[in-house]
């Protein structure tokens, strides 16, 4: 493929630009959007692009979502854009979500397990009926009920499993892992990176694989073990201290997938996990990250790799939207050359079958 | 630190204004903006991952006494960080601690504890009492 450059168009350029600004805007009578209010109030919006933005900060994102006029993809790349200005300081401790400030944790294979079933603030059991009250602007709703708290741990239900010798236990390990913002995939792909294409991975893309694997396409036969969503302390040693400091806390969600595997030559049956992790209160992606994660391991678990979500390179070279986008877009640029060549050459051919 | 880093500027300069005065401090270095990569663990207790980066913003300082004070503080806030270095330094002499801790330290890791106590207690309220068929009527 080739691209030629062109000169001229910069009028017309500026102009769309300009058209592009006030289409934006909309109508000026109307107040405009603060980016308060983004975050405040389009809060899924903004940790959707924190996550596929690989970057967080809740009021760059809001800033890109109302630069790209609420496309939350373009407001990916933009975030991903900017984070290539700043420089890198280094990496964090590990977060431990075990230690999480849970606002929402359920399990959907123990009932009662300790530390409890806390729904937290979740679209679940709503009706999905328009609430048509939202359309009259101008009501503060009442403040959500409280009630004692108790301060018993919320043990992570994959421990309760391995505890029992039921589940297969991660390794302990402290290993430097592999940055793919800094070095090019490669195959096969251990599990970190694969972890981290995913978290920054586009939602639809993985919701539709992780589907496929339920739907038959990878064999998974997947339970939620846990889902918990709350802020977690983020640890930094900055390398003149020497010692890890508090950076604050930010908001994660996390998913354990709890799968069957009839066990190998080397392994007995046991439980095996796949695992979610995302930026922000995003359940629907850690879950179809933990699904795909999961089907990914198939190679590692002695497993036949058949299924488009079991293949990495086909999950990992493509879940990317930002990239996805570009290279789909940039069909947009000129093929001018390309496409007289393609022309010249159909009207030979049709010249020789049809003698034209 | 973990309390400075959880405070805006606002909040930290309402407290330092109840304070004593603080020496004058020259920059060492910053306030500036980077990225931080926040890890995480496979499976929420293995090998590392890279999770994605956010935003930190460094200060260094010295104050006019001499003591060097250091912050990095989660976000974009140049006055939290620059304020965060010189409570860093300031809060290293003896004879200043004891003031400082109790006019903005403290304060300030009160109402973040209340605010966090406020959040569980909203999520106590969502959690979920079973009731077994024996026991309801």
């Amino acid at each position: 493929m080739a691209y030629v450059a062109v000169k001229g168009g910069e009028r017309a350029i500026e102009a769309a630009h300009a058209w592009l600004a006030e289409e934006r805007r909309g109508d000026p009578a109307l107040p405009e959007l603060s980016l308060a209010q983004i975050e405040a109030q389009l809060g899924l919006a903004v940790d959707r692009v924190m996550a596929e933005g690989a970057c967080h900060d809740r009021g760059l994102a809001a800033l890109a979502i109302k630069q790209a006029r609420g496309d939350l993809i373009e407001a990916a790349f933009l975030l991903r854009a900017y984070r290539t200005t700043l420089p890198r300081f280094g990496a964090s401790q590990p977060v431990e979500t075990g230690a999480m400030r849970i606002r929402r944790r359920i399990s959907a294979t123990y009932k009662e397990l300790p530390g409890g079933q806390v729904l937290g603030p979740t679209f679940d059991y709503t009706h999905r009926l328009l609430d048509f009250a939202l359309a009259a602007e101008g009501s503060v709703p009442a403040p959500a009920p409280e009630a004692a708290t108790d301060s018993a741990a919320t043990p992570q239900v994959t421990g309760l499993l391995a505890q029992e010798g039921l589940m297969a236990p991660e390794l302990p390990s402290e290993a430097e892992p592999r940055d793919l913002t800094r070095e090019p995939l490669d195959f096969p792909a251990e599990r970190p990176l694969r972890l981290q294409a995913l978290a920054r991975g586009d939602e639809g893309f993985l919701l539709s694989l992780g589907y496929s694997t339920q739907r038959g396409y990878g064999n998974a036969h997947p339970f939620v073990g846990e889902i918990r969503m709350g802020a977690v302390t983020v640890e930094f040693e900055p390398p003149e201290l020497g010692f890890p400091i508090e950076l604050g806390e930010i908001t994660v969600t996390e998913c354990q997938m709890v799968n069957q595997f009839a066990g190998s030559k080397k392994e007995p049956p046991q439980f095996t996990r796949g695992y979610g992790l995302v930026f922000g209160q995003g359940e629907r992606k850690a879950m179809a990250m933990a699904l795909v994660d999961r089907a990914l391991r198939a190679a590692e678990l002695g497993e036949p790799v058949e299924a488009p979500a079991q293949d990495q390179e086909f999950v990992l070279y493509h879940c990317d939207n930002v990239e996805a986008t570009g290279f789909v877009e940039h069909l947009k640029l000129p093929h001018y050359v390309d496409f007289q060549s393609e022309l010249e050459k159909i009207r030979l051919l049709r010249r020789e079958a049809i003698g034209e | 630190m973990g309390v400075l880093a959880r405070a805006d500027a606002d909040a930290i300069a309402i407290r330092l204004a109840e304070a004593p005065a603080l020496p004058r401090h020259i920059r060492l270095r910053g306030p500036e903006t980077g990225l931080v990569m926040a890890r995480g663990r496979q499976g929420g207790d293995g090998a590392p991952f890279n999770l994605g980066e956010m935003t930190v913003t460094r200060c260094s300082v010295r104050l006019a006494d001499g003591a060097v004070g250091h912050a990095y503080v989660a976000g974009r806030d140049a006055r939290q960080a620059e304020l965060a270095a010189v409570l860093d330094a300031a809060l290293q002499d003896p004879v200043r601690r004891p003031a400082l801790l109790s006019a903005v330290i403290e304060p300030l890791a009160e109402a973040q504890a209340a605010r966090v106590t406020r959040e569980a207690a909203k999520a106590a309220a969502t959690r979920v009492e079973f009731f077994t068929m024996a026991t309801m009527r």
